[in-house]
C-alpha cells in the first residue's frame, strides 16, 4: 500500500461479484493506467457492503462519494470525470442514506477527512501548558464555572450520560453511568482518580494530553468531583512520564494560586483539592483496583470484584476512576452540549478517538479522528501508506491487550460495537501496523513475554498460564514445536480468559487466539515444516533461549 | 544515578529526613522508596530497616513493594542503567537487531551488571515514546529511532 491521493474501493460481496464487480475492477484498473494515475490512486476490493440492490458499488475516498450499480461501461466516464478531472459524476452517484449499515455513516463524514477533529487534543501544541492564563483564554474553566453556578450534580450526570461518552481506557464503559453509581453511593468521603498510568504498549495519547493541556484534566476532575460529591482527587501518573508529572504539578500549583482549587470555589459550597501520585513502573497499575492499591502504598495487585471501586475504592470509599482521554472530553461536552457530541462519531460510540499510529508505515504519530474510521483510511490517509511500498499484513490494535487483526478486517469501522461484533478490541487506540515481514509467532512471543513480565503474580492462571504460553511459543519459534502445542495454545488462551482475576490475564490470551484464528497456516508452517515463512524466527532446532 | 556507596548511618539519616518531610502515612511509602532509589541507585537493606521502624510498617511489606515495581531496585546497579524497550511497537520497528547489538557490545544479558560496575542492562516494557521506536533509555536520556550502528556511539557518551 502506497501513499495515494485517492482511494477507490469496489464492493466484492457475492452479489457484487455476481453482477460483474470483477469486470468493473479490471476496467477501473485499465482506465486508471490509461490516464496515468497509477501512482496517485489506489484501487482495492472491499467486502461486506450493504444494500444489495445497488451493487456493485464503487467508493471514492477521501471524497466519500459512492457510485451505485456500476457497470464496466460506466467506468471510463467515472475515471475521466471524477478521478482525472475531479468532477463528481452525479447521475451515477447514490446518497449514503439510500444505504443501510456502515457505508451510510462512513460517507456522512464527508468533508471530515483528512482533517482531524480535535476535542481531546484541542489545546495540545497550541497553548503554553505551563501558563494557566492561556488555558483560561481558550475557554478554560468555563465549563467548570457553568457546572458550579448553573447545574446540579444530577444535571451534570445526565448531560454526560446523554452525550454517550464511553471510557477511553479500553473497556468502553459509559462514563455517565459510572458517575451515577458513585453519586448514588452514600458516604461522607468520596474520591475521584484520573488514571494516567498509560502503560499499554504503543500508547502515548495520555502523555500528550498531560504534557500539552494539564489544566483540562484538572477542570474535568473537578466537574466529575462535583457530580459525584467528592472533594479530593488523585492523578496517578506513571513514573516514566517525567515531563507530564512536572507539568501537572505546575498546573495544580497555578490553579491553587488562582483559587480554582481550594475551598469554596467560585463562591460556591464546592471545595476540591488534588494530588499527584507517581507510579513506580508496573503495567498492572493501569487496572483500576491495582492503581488504588498502589496509591495506598501496596503492591499493585488487583482486588477481587465486587465490590467495585464505585462503592468501595480508595481507602474503601466510593471512588470514580477515569482515563485521561475520557476526562479530556468532559469540558467540551459541558460547553457544547450532549447533542453536539453525539453528532460526532458513530451512534453507539459518539465522539472522537485518539489513535497512535506505529509500525511499518511512512508516518507514525498521533491522530484524533471521529470514532468509526477504518484501518484502511488510517493507513492510506494519515500514515501515508506502508513503508517501502510493502504489503499490509496485520494490525495490532489497542496495545498488547488488544487484538491482532488481519488485512481482511481493515474495512471494519473502528468503534466499540463494530469492533466487538468482529471479535476484536479497540483497547487504548494504539494501532501497530505490520507488513509482510512480521512473523505472527514472533509477534505473539513478544506479547506473551510482556504479559509474563507484567503479570502481578497474584492469581495462578495468569502467572502460570502466561509462562506456559510463552515457553510454547519459544519452542515453536525454535522449530521444536509440535502440532499439539497449537491445541495447548488454544486451550491456554481460553483458560486465561475464563479463569484470570483481572483484565491483564483475561486479555493475555487474545494474541494466541488471534494468530490461530487468522494466521494458522503460518503457525503450522513453523511446526510441520519447521520453517518460519518470514525468516524471523531462529528455527535452530533446539532451545537456546534462557527462560528465567 | 548512584555515585558512591553511602555508609549505614548516612543512609539512616537520609531516610529519617525523607520521612519527616513526607510523613509516615502508608500512602507515602512508594514516594519515599522512589526518593531512596534516586539517592542511592537502589534500596538497601539498611534503608528498608530504618523505614520499617519510622513508618511502623513490617520490613516484609516494604520489601514486597520494593521488589514489585520496575523502577525500584533492591540490588545495587551500575553507574549507568540502560533500559531497552522490548514491547511490540519497538520490536516491529527493528528493535530485535538493536537489542542483539546492545548485548553483544556490552557483553551483558538482560538484568546483568558489568564487572566494572559501569553498566546495568535491563529490558523494559513500553516507555510511551513509541512514535520513534526502537527506543533505549540511558539513565534519563531517551534515544529514539536507534539503529544497531548507532549503539557504540550512544554508549561512548558515558563514562
Amino acid at each position: 500500500m502506497k501513499a495515494t491521493r485517492s482511494m477507490v474501493l469496489v464492493s466484492s460481496d457475492p452479489e457484487s461479484m455476481d453482477r460483474g464487480a470483477l469486470e468493473v475492477f479490471n476496467t477501473l484498473q485499465q482506465q486508471i493506467t490509461a490516464f496515468g494515475l497509477d501512482e496517485e490512486i489506489s484501487l482495492s476490493m472491499i467486502s461486506d457492503v450493504s444494500k444489495k440492490t445497488l451493487n456493485p458499488l464503487v467508493l471514492v475516498y477521501p471524497d466519500a462519494v459512492i457510485y451505485g450499480a456500476v457497470t464496466p461501461e460506466d467506468v471510463p466516464h467515472i475515471v475521466e470525470e471524477h478521478l482525472y478531472k475531479g468532477r463528481v459524476v452525479e447521475e451515477k452517484q447514490i446518497s449514503p442514506y439510500d444505504l443501510t449499515g456502515r457505508i451510510a455513516w462512513l460517507t456522512s463524514r464527508q468533508g471530515t477527512l483528512p482533517a482531524e477533529n480535535r476535542i481531546v487534543l484541542k489545546n495540545v501544541g497550541v497553548i503554553d501548558p505551563e501558563n494557566i492564563d492561556e488555558y483560561i483564554i481558550n475557554e478554560g474553566y468555563e465549563a467548570l464555572a457553568t457546572v458550579l453556578q448553573e447545574m446540579t450534580p444530577a444535571d451534570v450526570i445526565s448531560q454526560i450520560k446523554n452525550s454517550g461518552l464511553r471510557g477511553r481506557g479500553g473497556a468502553g464503559f459509559p462514563t455517565g453511568l459510572k458517575w451515577q453509581f458513585v453519586a448514588g453511593t452514600k458516604n461522607e468521603k468520596k474520591y475521584v482518580i484520573c488514571n494516567a498510568d498509560e502503560s499499554e504498549p504503543g500508547t502515548f495519547k495520555d502523555r500528550l494530553v498531560l504534557e500539552g493541556d494539564p489544566h483540562a484534566i484538572i477542570e474535568a476532575m473537578m466537574i466529575s468531583a462535583y457530580a459525584v460529591g467528592a472533594d479530593e482527587g488523585f492523578v496517578y501518573i506513571r513514573g516514566e512520564y517525567g515531563l507530564a508529572i512536572s507539568r501537572m504539578a505546575k498546573a495544580i500549583e497555578q490553579a491553587r494560586a488562582y483559587g480554582i482549587l481550594g475551598e469554596n470555589i467560585f463562591g460556591t459550597d464546592f471545595s476540591f483539592d488534588m494530588h499527584i501520585h507517581v507510579g513506580a513502573g508496573a503495567y498492572i497499575c493501569g487496572e483500576e483496583t491495582a492503581l488504588i492499591e498502589s496509591i495506598e502504598g501496596n503492591r499493585g495487585e488487583p482486588r477481587s470484584r465486587p465490590p467495585y471501586p464505585t462503592t468501595a475504592g480508595l481507602w474503601q470509599k466510593p471512588t470514580v476512576v477515569n482515563n485521561v482521554e475520557t476526562l479530556a472530553n468532559i469540558p467540551a461536552i459541558i460547553r457544547n452540549g450532549a447533542e453536539w457530541y453525539k453528532a460526532i462519531g458513530t451512534p453507539s460510540s459518539p465522539g472522537t478517538k485518539v489513535y497512535t499510529i506505529l509500525g511499518n508505515v511512512n508516518v507514525t504519530g498521533l491522530i484524533e479522528v471521529p470514532m468509526g474510521i477504518t484501518l484502511r483510511e488510517v493507513i492510506s490517509i494519515y500514515a501515508k501508506g506502508m513503508k517501502n511500498g510493502a504489503t499490509f499484513k496485520l494490525a495490532q490494535t489497542g496495545g498488547s491487550s488488544g487484538s491482532i487483526i488481519p488485512a481482511s478486517l481493515q474495512d471494519t469501522p473502528m468503534d466499540f460495537d463494530s469492533f466487538s461484533k468482529a471479535g476484536v478490541s479497540l483497547g487504548s487506540g494504539a494501532l501497530l501496523i505490520g507488513d509482510e515481514n512480521v512473523c505472527v509467532v514472533d509477534l505473539a512471543k513478544v506479547l506473551l513475554n510482556f504479559f509474563r513480565e507484567e503479570s502481578c503474580g497474584k492469581c495462578n492462571p495468569c502467572r502460570i498460564g502466561n509462562n506456559r504460553a510463552f515457553e510454547t511459543l519459544v519452542n515453536i519459534s525454535e522449530g521444536i514445536g509440535t502440532i499439539k502445542d497449537l491445541d495447548d495454545l488454544q486451550m491456554l488462551s481460553h483458560q486465561l480468559y475464563e479463569l484470570s482475576n483481572c483484565g491483564l490475564g483475561q486479555t493475555a490470551g487474545s494474541p494466541l487466539y488471534d494468530i490461530l484464528a487468522h494466521f494458522r497456516a503460518e503457525v503450522e508452517a513453523h511446526v510441520k515444516l519447521k520453517v518460519c515463512p518470514t525468516g524471523v524466527c531462529p528455527m535452530s532446532g533446539h532451545r537456546d533461549y534462557k527462560i528465567h | 544515578m548512584k555515585v558512591e556507596v553511602k555508609e549505614g548511618t548516612e543512609v539512616r539519616k537520609m531516610v529519617r529526613t525523607l520521612v519527616e518531610e513526607k510523613g509516615s502515612e502508608k500512602a507515602e511509602l512508594i514516594p519515599i522508596l522512589h526518593d531512596i532509589n534516586g539517592e542511592l541507585g537502589y534500596i538497601s537493606d539498611v534503608a528498608i530497616q530504618e523505614l520499617s521502624e519510622l513508618m511502623n510498617i513490617p520490613t516484609s511489606h516494604i520489601y514486597s513493594v520494593a521488589t514489585f515495581y520496575r523502577m525500584l531496585s533492591t540490588d545495587p546497579r551500575g553507574r549507568h542503567v540502560i533500559q531497552f524497550c522490548e514491547s511490540a511497537p519497538c520490536h516491529v520497528a527493528g528493535g530485535r537487531v538493536v537489542w542483539q547489538k546492545l548485548q553483544q557490545e556490552l557483553g551483558l544479558s538482560n538484568g546483568e551488571t558489568s564487572e566494572d560496575e559501569k553498566w546495568t542492562l535491563l529490558t523494559t516494557s513500553c516507555l510511551g515514546v513509541c512514535g520513534v521506536g526502537p527506543v533505549m533509555v540511558v539513565d534519563h536520556d531517551i534515544y529514539g529511532n536507534v539503529t544497531p550502528e548507532q549503539v557504540p556511539d550512544i554508549l561512548s557518551n558515558y563514562d
